[in-house]
């Protein structure tokens, strides 16, 4: 058994290569599903594999693939190669590195659901990724992976790529799907969930390229052999991206549960310069930030287990703070950073971000007051739960959890 | 019913029909759940987050199916944990909203904070100012201070403009998108958008020119707040210091309701004037909804050059005489015997002006003539579409049938509302000989050469041999409304038309029905209420002017429009002119009346649908002019002794009403009731809809008709079905046919200020191909030549006209009643 | 004329049988990609154009140009270095890349050079965080990764599109 479920890559070299993929078991998964198995099969087995979404909501993928109705026509499946959230970076290296397990996963979903068309929607800066896509899609059409009568079935299908062109929001799942169309990326209204009415108003799946990537090995070995790795809850593994400050920052493959000190101080070789560690953000900007103490380190990476930490999983992008950064020097950016992607649809985040920004540049200054520091928090929970989609939700995240989690780092105290 | 769900909102329970968003439900029993971003004619989006509510679920036992109960039996509720917009959520069964907790109170207080951190302090210089929801928002849940540092307040332009008629302040704008959503989804006119996102987001327009949309002043009435307003008002004035003033538009048969909003002004010499028009809200006419010719087009009344006193000819010329000698002479005049007389009125008259000019002709044996090359009229009253709720509720199981009209040229409300009955389920067949922009919700598009319209229509009747898929949908629907116009056609077509549209309705056997019937698209205001008056078109106009003894015209202008009439009036023996203007004709006249406009005076018209509504005065009375009802009717007692001068409005409609079977039992205060609309707009209170006004004026009433009463029909066949056109018989010939353009210049869009720059200059369109025979391109000023005079105008290509053909916009200043055969050349 | 429908005619053939024959609108971001690649900016024409391609009003493909920010309707430096500034880069000292950069170049963060080739830009986060600093260059060969900089390599980067410049 390979040491890798994801990032075989770093295993078999030249693995982007078709050749090579199929040397090494590629499309076994794909061709078992198409030739073995009804669509329903598929989806009971990635249910049974209690596979959640790697996209951040961590929402069951084959309990989704079930909500799609029989009597609307065409499905549609969509993976979601959007990837922006900082410190995010894992579904770019799959693309570059194992772009056709991707591929075939996808391949899989789309069986699943009965679709015959399946877009991957990139975000824009991932253009050489997409010219790269769009060749792996060639060839696997060119070696019956892709197109019409899929190993001498009836079943067909075309996979396409469509390029973003810079917005957060367009990895929200229904802004994703009007920016496919053509349209601004705002997110939509909801219901009507995208499994009734989502790409240009039919019954749509959309999936993470992690999620995804997953695929071939449940369809392959079962989803009781890929229930071995990770937690009961959340089972399998998963790949965080290790970015901050951190002596070895990159992408991991761990099963669900492992601990962030196994992440950080295992794998990830400590803090450099010899700083301490000091706080973990394990979801990128939109992280309630944990405080990096030794429970916190030695709290399995699960999406149950996070949550008591009062955090989520989210993304499982783990950017490292240590005690040389200053918590209102870090909102700053984050702020910045939603307010610069916020779509401008709903009133709380829209004013909400931008006011923040300006609270918190003002809480950098040397001569911040108390009231800033409380106005910022305020504003923070005013925005809470009144938010059109989830970054809104998501922007007051770290503030609030600085300001709560740690204190010293907003206190006025003269000449500090 | 079945259908209905019953739920408690603060308290109150209610039952209303699935489906129905709670801040719709709320407004049923009075409570006003604030709103921004919804409007009640549009989808909901959810995006001002002004409507967060709390709201309860009854829970229901996953194994019983049924409501769980607590110890004191009322059903145990399951609040979510976040608010939810009312904006959005539908009602449930047994559902409790709150929208008075302190919670909710909060919530609104928090939300309008935020929209405040952006929004400039102007309201004193606002035109919104006093009927803004925003500011009356702030009043009523704001903090009343502000936490946001003033410094850090974004500022963007404030006066920009998004073309001649609307202006944006991007300072004030709210990001609710009521306007970009009004404009794409009702007005299929996306030429405005937002750019940018986030804080930075703001309003663009990308059309030549800017704001290219007919139905633009709309977005004025539902901005919530002061970000569009029109070229017209902007800086004008105060709400609260306008009148308001009961009118109807008469720029074409679907009849607008309006309220002209007027004000006394010192810069106006201490006259009322008027400041602005807005729709008043007639569910069954124009919802709330007026086009900008409608909105925008009301300035003639201000014309300096509007005929004042009565004008008599003596030695050749035009003098000024009182009214007295005027009336004296009009009567002594007509009193010979045996006189050839001819009225020729148009729809442009009231009811009672019209009513009276015919009783004057009867009284002379003369011929009341319709000016209008229109056909069908008497149709109406027969088969007619009576639908109480006019076009606004028209949905799934009606089969819609436009032939020969461009609607959104020549009823833009009616376009409006075709095309939003599609996407409510109605299935629309465009019948026309060239492309219109209905085309494009269309389940079916059938063309045909032109001179084949009736056959085309016949063709869809049940088992008619080529019927296809049209005749399938006519057969299969529920109700079916045929709506046909004049594209195209004179009046020997527009006979064989309605006849053909009136036979199809017949054999569809659905008569009877008020959701079936025939509709017109007239060219005026009043074209069906002379019908039913028993005005008549004539064929040959020229021949019956030049016949006549004497002629009595009112609100026509034949001489004008026409040089063949100009001569035919040459050869009146005597004309008499109701006007407003010293129009060509007037100037032709051996006596001018000066009469005064429908804004100065009151009155009735009949819309296209048959729906009688009334217009009250707006304007005080120019000391002068008279309505026309009064001049003929002063007239008229004078040459037949009469001993009844008819003196008010009311009487005339009263006397009229008496003489006309379908009109029986009306009188103006019947045309003043009105009945609760839904949905409710609110403008009193928070604007929710919008600036809309309430309408309690009067809807009107819809006339019946005896299908509608399941008497027996008589309609006549009409002759033959195919249409004789010319031959082309020269090379150098082209067959012209007649289409009508919304923004012609008439009297009334000349004089609009505003308009003036949206008016056509005089054009032709040619099939690319047939341009490319006469060596003429896109742009190309070159002649049309019509009864041997040439016309100047600009060559327009479209490939949907059939080649060897032209069609000439009617009112353009080229003379067109009915297709004729012209030269084109340089 | 529609010159864009021309110039593109094959790529909007195969863009069209991408997406299903009534939603050719979904063409629209890959069609200004097109033009933004050649030309470096979106001109008003090309939104004309395009929104005559597709069918859908020119403000609906001007709202579009100005959602997403790697399109620019104005024109500026021929290749932009966008440089990511964002948390995890900023850890690993991007902001002070930027500076100096920038001073290297002699312009202020979003000027664009001298010789008019060069705008440089700050963005948010290009999902390399493990490769900080780094940048990604806009230009006419589509948009290229330049990860683990240093102000040297970048000005050689620079230095390379000059000289290229200068052959062209
Ligand atoms: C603001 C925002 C940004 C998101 N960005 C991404 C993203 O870049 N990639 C992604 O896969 N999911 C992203 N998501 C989550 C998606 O909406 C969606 O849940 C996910 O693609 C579903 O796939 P999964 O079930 O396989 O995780 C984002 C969500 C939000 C609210
Ligand atoms: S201009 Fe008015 S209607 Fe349009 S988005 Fe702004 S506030 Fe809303
Ligand atoms: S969100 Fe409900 S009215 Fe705007």
């Amino acid at each position: 058994m390979s040491k890798y479920l994801l990032l075989r890559h770093l295993e078999v070299p030249d693995l982007h290569n078709i050749k090579v993929y199929v040397k090494h078991g590629g499309f076994a998964g794909l061709k078992k599903a198409v030739t073995r198995l009804q669509p329903a099969q598929v989806i009971e087995e990635v249910k049974a594999s209690g596979l959640r979404g790697r996209g951040g909501a961590g929402f069951p993928t084959g309990l989704k693939w079930s909500f799609l109705p029989n009597n609307l026509w065409p499905h549609y499946v969509v993976a979601n190669a959007d990837e922006s959230e900082p410190g995010t970076f894992k579904d770019r290296e799959l693309l570059e590195r194992n772009p056709f397990q991707f591929l075939e996963g996808l391949a899989i979903a789309s069986f699943a659901v009965k679709a015959h068309d399946a877009y991957v929607y990139l975000r824009g800066e991932f253009w050489q990724q997409a010219v790269f896509l769009d060749n792996c899609i060639v060839e696997m059409q060119k070696a019956g992976y892709l197109g019409d009568k899929l190993f001498g079935t009836p079943y067909s299908l075309r996979i396409h790529t469509h390029l973003g062109a810079g917005a957060y929001i367009c990895g929200e799942e229904t802004a994703l799907l009007e920016s496919i169309e053509g349209k601004i990326g705002q997110p939509r209204l909801r219901p009507p969930f995208p499994a009734v009415e989502g790409l240009y108003s039919k019954p749509t799946v959309i999936n993470n390229v992690e999620t995804l990537a997953n695929l071939p090995f449940i369809i392959e070995n079962g989803a009781s052999k890929f229930c071995e790795y990770g937690t009961v809850k959340s089972p399998g593994v998963k790949i965080f991206s290790l970015s901050g400050r951190v002596n070895k920052p990159g992408n991991y493959e761990l099963p669900l549960g492992a601990t962030f000190r196994e992440l950080i101080f295992g794998l990830g070789g400590g803090i450099p310069n010899g700083h301490k560690i000091k706080a973990i953000m394990q979801a990128g900007a939109s992280s309630s930030i944990i405080l990096a103490d030794d429970k916190a380190l030695d709290t399995p990476m699960d999406y149950e287990s996070v949550a008591a930490l009062g955090a989520q999983l989210g993304s499982a992008s783990v950017i490292v703070i240590d005690d040389s950064v200053s918590l209102d020097w870090l909102i700053n950016k984050t702020v910045h950073f939603f307010k610069h992607e916020s779509c401008g649809k709903c009133t709380p985040c829209r004013e909400g971000t931008y006011w923040m920004s300006h609270l918190t540049e003002k809480v950098l200054q040397k001569d911040r007051s108390a009231e800033d520091v409380q106005l910022l928090n305020t504003v923070a929970r005013q925005m809470q739960n009144k938010c059109l989609c989830a970054l809104g939700e998501f922007s007051i995240m770290a503030v609030m959890t600085a300001i709560e989690r740690f204190p010293e780092d907003f206190t006025v105290t003269n000449g500090r | 019913m079945a259908n209905d769900v019953t739920l408690t909102i603060d308290g109150t329970q209610l039952t209303v029909p699935a489906g129905t968003l709670i801040v719709d439900a709320a407004r049923e029993i009075g409570i006003d759940i604030p709103v921004f971003c919804y409007h009640p004619k549009m989808e909901p989006v959810g995006m001002c987050r002004m409507c967060l509510v709390e709201v309860g679920r009854p829970v229901i036992d996953r194994t019983s199916g049924q409501p769980v109960v607590d110890d004191a039996g009322n059903p145990s509720l399951q609040f979510g944990p976040k608010l939810e917009t009312a904006c959005t959520t539908p009602v449930s069964q047994g559902m409790v909203v709150i929208g008075m907790s302190d919670k909710v109170k909060g919530a609104r207080n928090d939300v309008l904070e935020f929209l405040l951190t952006s929004h400039p302090l102007d309201c004193p210089i606002c035109d919104k100012g006093g009927e803004c929801p925003l500011q009356n928002l702030t009043m009523g849940f704001g903090k009343g201070t502000s936490r946001f540092d003033f410094d850090d307040k974004k500022h963007n332009d404030k006066h920009v403009p998004l073309g001649d008629l609307i202006y944006l302040d991007r300072e004030r704008c709210i990001q609710c998108g009521r306007c970009v959503r009004f404009q794409k989804d009702i007005a299929d006119d996306p030429v405005i958008g937002f750019y940018q996102r986030g804080r930075n987001m703001e309003i663009i327009t990308n059309s030549e020119p800017g704001f290219d949309s007919i139905f633009s002043g709309n977005t004025s009435d539902i901005c919530p707040v002061g970000a569009l307003t029109t070229a017209d008002f902007r800086f004008g004035a105060r709400p609260w210091e306008l009148k308001s003033a009961t009118s109807i538009c008469n720029h074409c048969p679907v009849g607008c309701n309006l309220t002209y909003n007027t004000r006394r002004e010192a810069k106006s010499g201490g006259k009322i004037v008027i400041k602005r028009a807005m729709p008043r809200q007639n569910e069954a006419v124009n919802e709330i909804w007026l086009c900008d010719k409608g909105r925008f087009g009301y300035h003639f009344t201000e014309s300096a050059e509007r005929l004042l006193t009565p004008l008599i000819r003596q030695d050749g010329e035009l003098v000024p005489s009182s009214w007295e000698d005027a009336i004296d002479l009009a009567a002594w005049k007509l009193r010979p015997h045996g006189l050839n007389f001819v009225a020729l009125a148009n729809g442009r008259l009231s009811n009672e002006d019209l009513y009276t000019l015919k009783e004057l002709s009867d009284n002379l044996h003369g011929n009341a003539c319709l000016y209008s090359s229109m056909a069908g009229g008497d149709l109406a009253a027969q088969v007619g579409f009576t639908s109480p709720d006019g076009l606004s509720k028209i949905g799934k199981g009606t089969t819609i049938l436009v032939a020969a009209a461009d609607l959104h040229e020549e009823a833009p409300i009616w376009w409006l509302q075709v095309k939003n009955a599609v996407k409510r389920g109605a299935k629309l067949i465009v019948l026309n000989a060239r492309a219109t922009r209905l085309d494009k919700f269309a389940a079916a598009i059938i063309r045909y050469r032109y001179g084949r319209e009736a056959d085309s229509i016949l063709s869809l009747i049940k088992g008619a041999e080529n019927a296809g898929e049209s005749g399938r949908m006519i057969a299969e629907a529920d109700d079916l409304l045929v709506i046909y116009g004049s594209d195209g056609l004179g009046l020997s077509g527009s006979k064989q038309v309605s006849s053909a549209c009136a036979e199809l309705l017949v054999k569809s056997g659905k008569l009877g029905r008020p959701g079936t019937g025939l509709l017109a698209v007239w060219q005026h205001a009043n074209d069906q209420g002379a019908w039913d008056i028993g005005f008549r078109p004539v064929e040959d106009m020229g021949k019956v002017i030049a016949a006549a003894d004497g002629i009595y015209i009112a609100g026509a202008d034949p001489a004008g429009d026409n040089p063949v009439y100009a001569a035919a009036l040459k050869a009146a023996r005597f004309i008499i002119v109701q006007e407003q203007f010293l129009t060509a004709t007037a100037e032709l006249a051996d006596i001018v009346f000066p009469v005064q406009t429908i804004i100065e005076r009151d009155g009735t018209y009949t819309n296209g649908m048959r729906r009688v509504q009334r217009f009250m005065p707006v304007l005080e009375k120019p000391s002068g002019p008279r309505p026309d009802y009064l001049v003929t009717a002063q007239v008229r007692q004078r040459v037949v002794h009469s001993n009844l001068e008819s003196v008010s409005a009311s009487q005339g409609f009263m006397i009229m009403a008496a003489h006309l079977k379908d009109y029986q039992g009306l009188t103006y205060a019947k045309l003043m009731e009105t009945i609760p609309q839904h949905p409710i707009m609110g403008r009193s209170d928070l604007y929710y809809g919008g600036t809309a006004y309430d309408n309690r004026q009067g809807l009107g009433v819809q006339l019946s008709n005896a299908a509608a009463r399941h008497e027996q029909l008589r309609l006549v066949e009409a002759d033959t079905m195919e249409n004789e056109l010319p031959d082309l018989e020269h090379m150098e010939e082209l067959l012209a046919v007649p289409v009508r353009v919304l923004y012609d210049s008439g009297t009334i869009t000349k004089s609009s200020r505003l308009l003036e720059k949206r008016i056509h200059t005089p054009f032709i369109c040619l099939h690319p191909k047939t341009a490319e025979q006469k060596e003429m391109a896109s742009g190309d000023r070159v002649m049309i030549q019509v009864n041997k005079t040439d016309y100047l105008v600009t060559v327009k290509l479209d490939d949907s006209v059939p080649t060897l053909h032209v069609l000439v916009p009617n009112s353009l200043g080229i003379p067109m009643e009915k297709p004729i055969l012209v030269k084109v050349h340089r | 004329m529609n010159q864009t429908a021309i110039k593109y005619a094959r790529e909007i053939e195969a863009l069209f049988a991408k997406y299903p024959e009534e939603h050719r609108q979904s063409a629209v971001m890959p069609l200004l990609h097109l033009v933004h690649q050649d030309n470096s900016f979106i001109s008003k024409h090309a939104i004309n154009d395009i929104a005559e391609i597709v069918g859908i009003s020119t403000t609906e493909v001007a709202s579009v140009v100005g959602f997403y920010t790697l399109y620019h309707d104005h024109p500026e430096g021929k290749y932009r270095f966008q440089i990511c500034t964002d948390l995890s880069c900023a850890l690993q000292g991007a902001d002070e890349f930027l500076r100096a950069l920038c001073a290297a170049l002699e312009i202020d963060p979003g000027g664009t050079t001298k010789d008019g080739l060069i705008t440089v830009e700050e963005v948010m986060c290009l999902a390399a965080c493990d490769k900080g600093p780094l940048f990604q260059v806009q230009g006419k060969d589509g948009i290229s990764y330049h990860e683990r900089q240093t102000v040297e390599s970048a000005m050689q980067t620079v230095q390379e599109l000059r000289e290229q410049e200068k052959h062209e």
